[in-house]
């Protein structure tokens, strides 16, 4: 069993097998695009940006979290009609940020995923914003409760995801 | 190299993204020639929609079992209700075709195109972008099917979007929703006709834009196309006027509820053809030769007020005021269509005497 050592801390490293690696994100993108349709709700979630959290946490990799957010991102705008690059941007910074923070803290219980779900949550949010309206020029509303409340519903629905995830990550 | 390799990760992030900003911004600067990023579209279309074609398949055929084999409760009593419903509306329709008789008569008097949907397909929805910033859905028909980019998209309620792509593998096209932002349609409102651009907005609303502040819209007016934007033919339902309100500048704030409901749309049809054509003066039913005649030929004048001021002063008064022409008004405007001359004062205003060996006369 490989550890790694970060501030004296032992933290335990995953991976998960090609067809995991593949399929739960496809299967995210693929139902973020289809159950709005269904039930419109449904819309507040974003599926791909939970599957990116729980990637980068489990794998504790800054590289592998970051090209995981990147390429989900980039499938994500790719279906959209908006130029490419705008949900690969947020994705690859919370990749980034979530496997980093992985490594310094223990993500393993509940409550630090819901907190941590939150946070890259309205950082992701955030990121989007920003580009949003400074390199593509669209008029995106921010509103501070709504995306507050957006977080929280993700959040809950993120633990739940991890650990499904949980169930299909393996130890290195 | 040893701080390369201690800063490996933050170098690789700013890297990626680096790149993707490169990458954005081309597409910002140029976002006609889509051509590069045309090909991740596709893949990412040819990953997703199958599995959404196959589920919303599945979902259809359930559905079609449950209604059409097992749940018939109150068939009997819907039946009745239908038959009594084609009753009204059969003689509702006979007041539209003579409503509709009349309106082309006075289409070919004024030389008027009009826009005719002559061909529709049937689509199913199968998906959608996943993004509430970008307002999009997947239609199961594709290039093959021959979409083509630009057509529009309705449904019976009202207008959905245009296509925006359509791809050949998969056969699917993306299709931009009326309340998207980026998206435009020209419209007229009903009674008021007066014109203004249909905008989506951030959240999703709809609005309606570039009416004057001095105008006066009532709220639930209905808002149809006016065909300026050259996408969608005039007179399609768009929605209905739900708030008036003072926006900035110069223009009125106007929300609109849309026609159809875009959260929920399942079947669309893509308007694949276009006719643009002059009403014919054959469907007037009245342009015949007799009455060509009768139009050109000299009829009985009233008696002129002005009499007494000599011949051209009575023949320009015959010119402004009614003659009595033996002739219907159908029969006038016909004339007036199949001569292909601005009509006279004559033919315009005549006291409808009918005619009907003249109707009947042939060619």
């Amino acid at each position: 069993m490989a550890i790694t050592y970060t501030s004296g801390a032992q933290v335990e490293v995953y991976r998960f097998s090609i067809p995991a690696t593949v399929l739960i994100p496809l299967t995210a993108v693929f139902l973020q695009a289809w159950l709005p349709l269904r039930f419109h709700l449904f819309s507040f979630f974003d599926l791909p940006l939970l599957v990116t959290i729980g990637f980068a946490t489990a794998r504790r990799s800054p590289l592998a979290g970051l090209s995981t957010g990147a390429l989900i991102g980039i499938l994500q705008d790719a279906l959209t009609h908006h130029p490419i690059g705008l949900y690969g941007i947020s994705k690859t910074v919370v990749g980034f940020g979530a496997s980093s923070l992985g490594i310094k803290l223990d993500v393993e219980n509940a409550g630090a995923r819901f907190l941590l779900t939150i946070f890259f949550y309205v950082v992701h949010e955030v990121v989007y914003f920003m580009i949003a309206r400074g390199l593509v020029g669209l008029r995106v509303a921010w509103n501070w409760p709504h995306e507050f409340l957006s977080g929280m519903a993700n959040a809950l629905l993120g633990v739940f995801i991890f650990l499904l995830l949980d169930h299909v990550k393996q130890r290195t | 190299m040893d701080v390369l390799g201690r800063y490996r990760n933050l170098i690789v992030l700013v890297g990626v993204l680096f790149a993707q900003v490169l990458g954005l911004a081309v597409q910002v600067k140029r976002p006609s020639d889509n051509e590069p990023t045309r090909l991740i579209r596709i893949w990412a279309a040819g990953a997703v929609t199958p599995m959404e074609k196959v589920l919303v398949w599945v979902e259809t055929s359930t559905r079609n079992v449950w209604h059409n084999y097992f749940y018939l409760r109150g068939l009997r009593a819907e039946n009745r209700s239908l038959k009594q419903q084609i009753e009204r509306m059969s003689l509702e329709q006979v007041r539209m075709s003579q409503d509709a008789d009349q309106a082309r008569r006075l289409q070919a008097l004024l030389a008027f195109k009009e826009q005719f949907i002559s061909q529709t397909m049937a689509a199913q929805v199968i998906g959608g972008s996943g993004s509430e910033q970008s307002r999009v859905v997947f239609i199961d028909k594709g290039y093959n099917d021959g979409v083509r980019p630009d057509m529009a998209v309705i449904t019976a309620d009202g207008i959905v979007g245009k296509v925006l792509e359509s791809y050949r593998s998969p056969s699917t096209s993306k299709v931009l929703l009326i309340n998207d932002q980026t998206s435009g349609v020209g419209v007229i409102l009903d009674k008021t006709r007066l014109q203004g651009i249909l905008r989506g907005t951030a959240s999703g609303e709809v609005v309606l834009e570039k009416v004057m502040s001095d105008e006066s819209v009532p709220a639930g007016e209905l808002v149809l196309t006016s065909g300026g934007d050259g996408i969608f033919p005039k007179g399609l339902l768009v929605g209905r006027v739900t708030k008036v309100g003072s926006g900035s500048d110069l223009f009125l704030n106007i929300r609109v509820r849309p026609a159809a409901d875009l959260n929920r749309l399942e079947e669309v049809l893509v308007v694949t053809k276009i006719d643009q054509r002059q009403a014919l003066p054959e469907q007037t039913g009245a342009a015949r030769a007799v009455d060509i005649l009768a139009g050109r030929l000299p009829g009985v004048p009233s008696k002129p007020e002005n009499a007494e001021k000599g011949d051209g002063a009575a023949s320009a008064s015959s010119e402004a005021k009614p003659k009595t022409v033996s002739q219907p008004p159908s029969a006038a405007m016909g004339a007036a269509a199949a001569a292909k001359t601005p009509p006279k004062p004559v033919k315009a205003v005549v006291e409808p005497t009918p005619q009907p060996a003249a109707e009947d006369s042939p060619h």
